[in-house]
């Protein structure tokens, strides 16, 4: 495996941007899910549809939207621009265009987490004195953790692999914006570059197969911790 | 502890409409699945909202459309005991039992963990995981975490009605002994008539989504003995027994009762179905049966078809049940002398 320093930096800020997306939806992706399992309102059907949405829509298409609202001309885009921050073309771009294709996938761990949270605990929470925020916090949460670390590991192996919305809103800049897919994408429009191509290949095999591992290990940590 | 309500809930096909008021520290709500009993526990302590009405626990307004109030369940203070004992999975036992306590106003604090921990028996289990707890070790932490919260007004739904018989009448002697050391009311829900009269001094009888009355629990065992599996079940608490012959012979009355399955040591709690006792104008001489019991008749009552006979032995009662016309052929009467027949077998030991 021979790995030239573009690649090295490619492969460093896909951890960076799949790290930061991640953590950065982790608190969205819990309130989220607990409106969606234990709020009562209207449009709540809405609201998942919209929460699931990038699910079925194409990378690229989310890309050109969030190319929209975040470009020079874009509602947000001219706001933050205003504010001095650039986002377009940057490797915050590469994280919001994660955060955006990843979001259903950590949702929907955390809400099936939820959903196997016995009703009655709360109850007993509640009524034992304790005020919703801290039943969220003392029981919701630990007990949503299996959840939020199987949706986190989703999330961040769906961030390393994420091209299509990356691509319009980050652009494939080498050392700036240029991540794993997008190198591979850079090879193999290369006549030369199937070695180069194959080395970052294995290196996403590797990470992803790493990820499994820490995902299997931790689940299995907390099962075992919670059945002594 | 008075409670007072006048409340409306709709919950799909299902209509709650209660309008009583209820006194006592012991109180029960009795009724079938499904006639209610746990939707009102769950307005009551503020998990589920009326739709419109007034509640009110001694004068505190936990509910009212009218004056826009609506008390969370923390500004309540109304623990529950649930069925299932709803540990926390993810703390022990010791965590468990101080969730409430913690969460308890320092001037509310007037139960100690080290007080509460010794009446319940729990010492040996406060460094354990909740996992592997048995039913009865579970359910006594739950009962325990709740009484740690320190509440105002303590609800049990149906606490026991998830544990086998033995484990049952094993968890009641605790439940009464926090009940009597700590002297918190409570609020005992179950449709278990002898739990009501093991456990309750009130009864509020609750039948689809209405209060069909408020009795005492003795009343509730004579009005529902005709259609109760089991007829009315006499409760005697019996102590200090003569062994003989492999029996055990229990003072009781003006005589004795004999036992098949009693126990040497402590006080023991027997429960005897109306349906085993036969009852003979005249003496029978001789009989199989080990107890034959000359008693006076003190009240009868009807029951459906069948007839309640109050009998009386010194400063003991129990409850028989005959037919209507076996009583007119008897020709019983209240002050009547009869004889009663009870087989030592028939007696069932509860704890």
């Amino acid at each position: 495996m021979n790995l030239t320093p573009s690649d090295i930096a490619a492969v460093a800020l896909s951890m960076k941007i799949a790290i930061t997306a991640t953590l950065i939806s982790l608190p969205f992706g819990f309130a989220v899910a607990g409106l969606i399992v234990f709020g009562q309102f209207r449009g709540k059907v809405l609201l998942e549809v919209l929460v699931n949405l990038p699910l079925t829509l194409p990378p690229v298409v989310i890309g050109y939207f969030l190319l929209l609202l975040l470009g020079k001309h874009g509602w947000a885009g001219s706001a933050l621009r205003a504010a001095g921050i650039e986002i377009i073309f940057t490797w915050k771009a590469a994280v919001i265009a994660s955060a955006t294709v990843g979001f259903p996938l950590l949702v929907r761990s955390i809400r099936l987490g939820m959903d196997s949270i016995d009703r009655q605990l709360l109850q007993a929470s509640r009524s034992l004195g304790a005020p919703w925020y801290d039943t969220l916090a003392t029981i919701v949460l630990p007990l949503s953790f299996r959840g939020m670390l199987a949706g986190s590991s989703l999330m961040f192996a769906r961030s390393l692999g994420e091209f299509g919305a990356t691509i319009i809103v980050a652009g494939n800049i080498p050392g700036l914006t240029q991540t794993i897919p997008l190198a591979i994408y850079d090879y193999a429009s290369s006549p030369t570059g199937t070695t180069m191509a194959l080395s970052l290949c294995l290196v996403s095999v590797v990470l992803s197969v790493a990820i499994l591992f820490v995902h299997e290990g931790i689940g299995k940590k907390l099962e075992d911790g919670r059945s002594q | 502890m008075n409670l007072r309500f006048d409340i409306e809930k709709q919950l799909g096909e299902f209509s709650l409409k209660i309008n009583s008021e209820i006194s006592g520290e012991r109180i029960g709500i009795f009724g079938s699945s499904g006639s209610g009993k746990s939707t009102l526990v769950h307005l009551i302590a503020g998990l589920l909202h009326p739709d419109s009405g007034e509640l009110y626990l001694d004068e505190t307004c936990l509910y009212s459309n009218r004056k826009r109030i609506d008390l969370s369940p923390e500004q309540r203070r109304i623990a529950l005991v649930f069925q299932q004992a709803m540990l926390f999975p993810h703390l022990g036992v010791k965590a468990n039992l101080l969730y409430g306590y913690k969460r308890c106003r320092p001037e509310h604090r007037k139960i100690s963990p080290e007080a509460l921990t010794k009446v319940l028996n729990l010492e040996h289990l406060l460094q354990r995981g909740v996992g592997n707890l048995s039913g009865g070790e579970k359910q006594r932490v739950a009962l325990g975490r709740a009484v740690l919260a320190n509440p105002r007004l303590l609800i049990m739904d149906e606490p026991l009605s998830a544990l086998d018989d033995s484990l049952r009448y094993q968890i009641i002697p605790y439940l009464r002994s926090v009940s009597e050391e700590f002297r918190i009311p409570y609020l005992f829900i179950s449709h278990s008539i002898t739990e009501m009269q093991l456990m309750t001094d009130r009864v509020l009888v609750v039948r689809d989504g209405r209060i069909s009355g408020i009795s005492t629990p003795d009343e509730l065992a004579r009005t529902n003995m005709a259609l109760s599996p089991h007829g009315y079940m006499n409760l005697l608490r019996l102590k200090d027994p003569v062994m003989l012959e492999g029996l055990y012979h229990y003072p009781w009355g003006t005589g004795s009762l004999i036992v098949s399955n009693g126990r040497e040591e402590g006080e023991s709690l027997f429960e005897l179905s109306s349906r085993d006792i036969i009852l003979f104008k005249k003496n029978p001489e001789a009989i199989s049966a080990r107890n034959l019991i000359e008693c006076r008749v003190a009240e009868m009552f009807d029951s459906g078809g069948r007839k309640g006979i109050v009998l009386e032995s010194g400063s003991q009662r129990l409850v028989a049940e005959i037919v209507r016309t076996a009583a007119e052929e008897l020709e019983i009467s209240p002050g009547a002398t009869l004889f009663a027949a009870i087989k030592a077998t028939s007696f069932r030991r509860l704890g």
